[in-house]
């Protein structure tokens, strides 16, 4: 569904992702792990038309969308929800879910969907009117997958979704994806440093390091890997 | 008394004319972090289509009121296309430099636009006709505020609501709020942020342009020259309020307008901008980031 080949992506003159290729088929799971700096979020800023790569390929359902405009590909149904969560401060909760669904016109199903992302988070219906900026980390990270779903992901793109939040809250997110990718057959592509849990949870796993694609495997395979264990897991 | 409120009503009616300019410093400013110095140009412009268009119509005719309305109208199209071209061809090009960069670019298109309008137009000034009628209903209160104050007061007040409508809103406005919190953000939830930019200056241009028809035909000249210092005053103002802040630069606006008034009018008028920007400057030493202006915070 989504190809990834050989792309370079550059920084001014230094280059983030050197020959990075990454396959994702419909319905998977599949987990990109890494250290820090390794070209990880880089990968999805790539894939999302925010820092185009240079050369190589990008195909998605078989057309090749590297150089399209970010707004197009979300268009398209590739969503992403970035490091860091990034929620618009100055928006209520409603208005950031709105955000999500921007690009789409029917408002009865806008609104369906509104009341399924409170279903799934139950504390958005609380939060409705609040402002963004002041929901704690964990709510932020809901509202930044709720925001995410509003606009009908095909592929959903997360990047450390478990960052700088309490190990209760990782599992909810956690299953909260699993149930995403199952009831919905969305395809998601993980990005995270918490190799662990990223890897229980995907059906295949890249592993990152210097801007180079240095293993592919099933997750079974990685979770077993001795580099890997001794790498990511600190086992 | 009297003289109290015909100062207060007096500052009013210049701080919301600085009010209309500053906004649209701050909202471009809220968007691209770009002061953009043509912005006075574009309000000198806007006064100047509507003197040309005044002119036509009083050849055939029509009565004040009616003129000022369409000259207001054609003024507000011209001025919103000069803003558009002006971002197209002097800032866009310059996304992604440094930040200096489409700032000199501002200050070029602001001295182009000046000595093109002195080129074609005239270095003189050009008497603008009185467009705004006496009131009869205005009699009783003409000794503290006129009708032309009152003119104005309405149109800000009228163009302000209408402009809070189209940001809180509608889905342009969403858009821009969004691309003010988080540029990158937006696009990742398909947001078209060089529609929305262009839409910024378009809305800022044509709030300057009214602007520039309401002063001209309430002081009764134009010149090229004009648009400096009414941007230099409505630049003050965004900065005062906060720059990036809607809310600030209205009040920004209005504390100028008042400063003013009430400085010239209770101690001289010699030393008016004396005391406007020395309240700019205690105002940025108490407060730097402008009476409503946001101290960034973050959380991770």
């Amino acid at each position: 569904m989504l190809k990834i080949n050989n792309i370079k992506t550059y920084y001014g003159n230094i280059q983030a992702l050197k020959d990075v290729t990454i396959e994702i088929k419909e319905g998977e799971i599949v987990a990109l792990i890494g250290a820090n700096g390794a070209g990880k979020t880089t990968t999805l800023m790539s894939i999302c038309g925010i820092t185009p790569p240079r050369s190589g390929e990008i195909i998605f359902d078989g057309d090749s969308i590297r150089g399209v405009a970010a707004d197009k590909l979300v268009q398209k149904g590739i969503i992403q929800v970035p490091e860091g969560r990034r929620i618009f401060p100055d928006l209520t909760v409603q208005e950031n879910l709105e955000m999500g669904a921007y690009l789409r016109k029917n408002k009865r199903l806008i609104q369906q969907d509104m009341n399924y992302v409170m279903t799934l988070f139950p504390i958005l219906e609380n939060r409705r009117n609040q402002l963004g900026g002041t929901l704690s980390g964990g709510e932020q990270q809901m509202l930044a997958i709720s925001r995410a779903l509003m606009a009908r992901p095909r592929v959903l793109l997360l990047d450390e979704p478990s960052l700088g939040l309490a190990p209760l809250i990782i599992k909810q997110i956690f299953e909260i994806v699993r149930k995403i990718n199952q009831e919905n057959n969305t395809t998601i592509f993980l990005v995270e440093q918490n190799a662990n849990q990223a890897l229980k949870l995907a059906d295949r796993g890249y592993v990152m390091e210097n801007g180079r694609i240095t293993l592919v495997d099933s997750a079974d395979n990685l979770l077993a890997n001795d580099d890997v264990r001794k790498a990511y897991l600190g086992i | 008394m009297d003289y109290f409120l015909e100062l207060f009503f007096g500052g009013l009616t210049r701080g919301s004319i600085y009010a209309l300019i500053a906004l649209g410093y701050t909202m471009v400013y809220g968007i691209i972090q770009l002061i953009n110095f043509a912005h006075g140009e574009i309000y000198m412009i806007g006064a100047f289509v509507a003197l040309i268009v005044a002119g036509v119509c009083t050849i055939y005719g029509l009565s004040g009121v009616a003129i000022l309305i369409l000259a207001g109208a054609v003024a507000i199209v011209y001025a919103a296309a000069y803003g558009y071209t002006l971002e197209k061809i002097a800032y866009r090009p310059l996304r992604g430099s440094p930040r200096l960069s489409p700032l000199i670019s501002a200050i070029g298109m602001s001295i182009f636009l000046q000595n093109y309008v002195l080129l074609v137009q005239t270095a003189d000034y050009l008497p603008f006709p009185r467009l705004i009628p006496d009131f009869a209903f205005m009699e009783p209160v003409a000794h503290i505020i006129g009708s032309p104050e009152l003119v104005i007061l309405v149109t800000t007040v009228v163009t302000m609501i209408l402009l809070t409508l189209l940001i809180k809103k509608t889905r342009v406005g969403k858009g821009m709020r969004a691309t003010q919190q988080d540029m990158n953000m937006a696009r990742l939830v398909g947001v078209n942020v060089d529609r929305v930019i262009s839409m910024t200056f378009i809305i800022g241009s044509a709030l300057a342009a009214i602007a520039g028809v309401l002063v001209a035909s309430y002081i009764g000249q134009v010149n090229f020259y004009i648009g400096f210092l009414a941007g230099v005053k409505a630049f003050t103002a965004a900065v005062l309020g906060g720059i990036g802040s809607i809310p600030g630069a209205v009040l920004g606006g209005l504390v100028l307008g008042w400063a003013e008034s009430f400085s010239a009018g209770y101690i001289s008028s010699d030393y008016e901008d004396v005391f406007t920007f020395g309240l700019l400057v205690l105002i940025l030493i108490l407060r730097p980031s402008g009476i409503l202006g946001k101290v960034t915070k973050q959380k991770v």
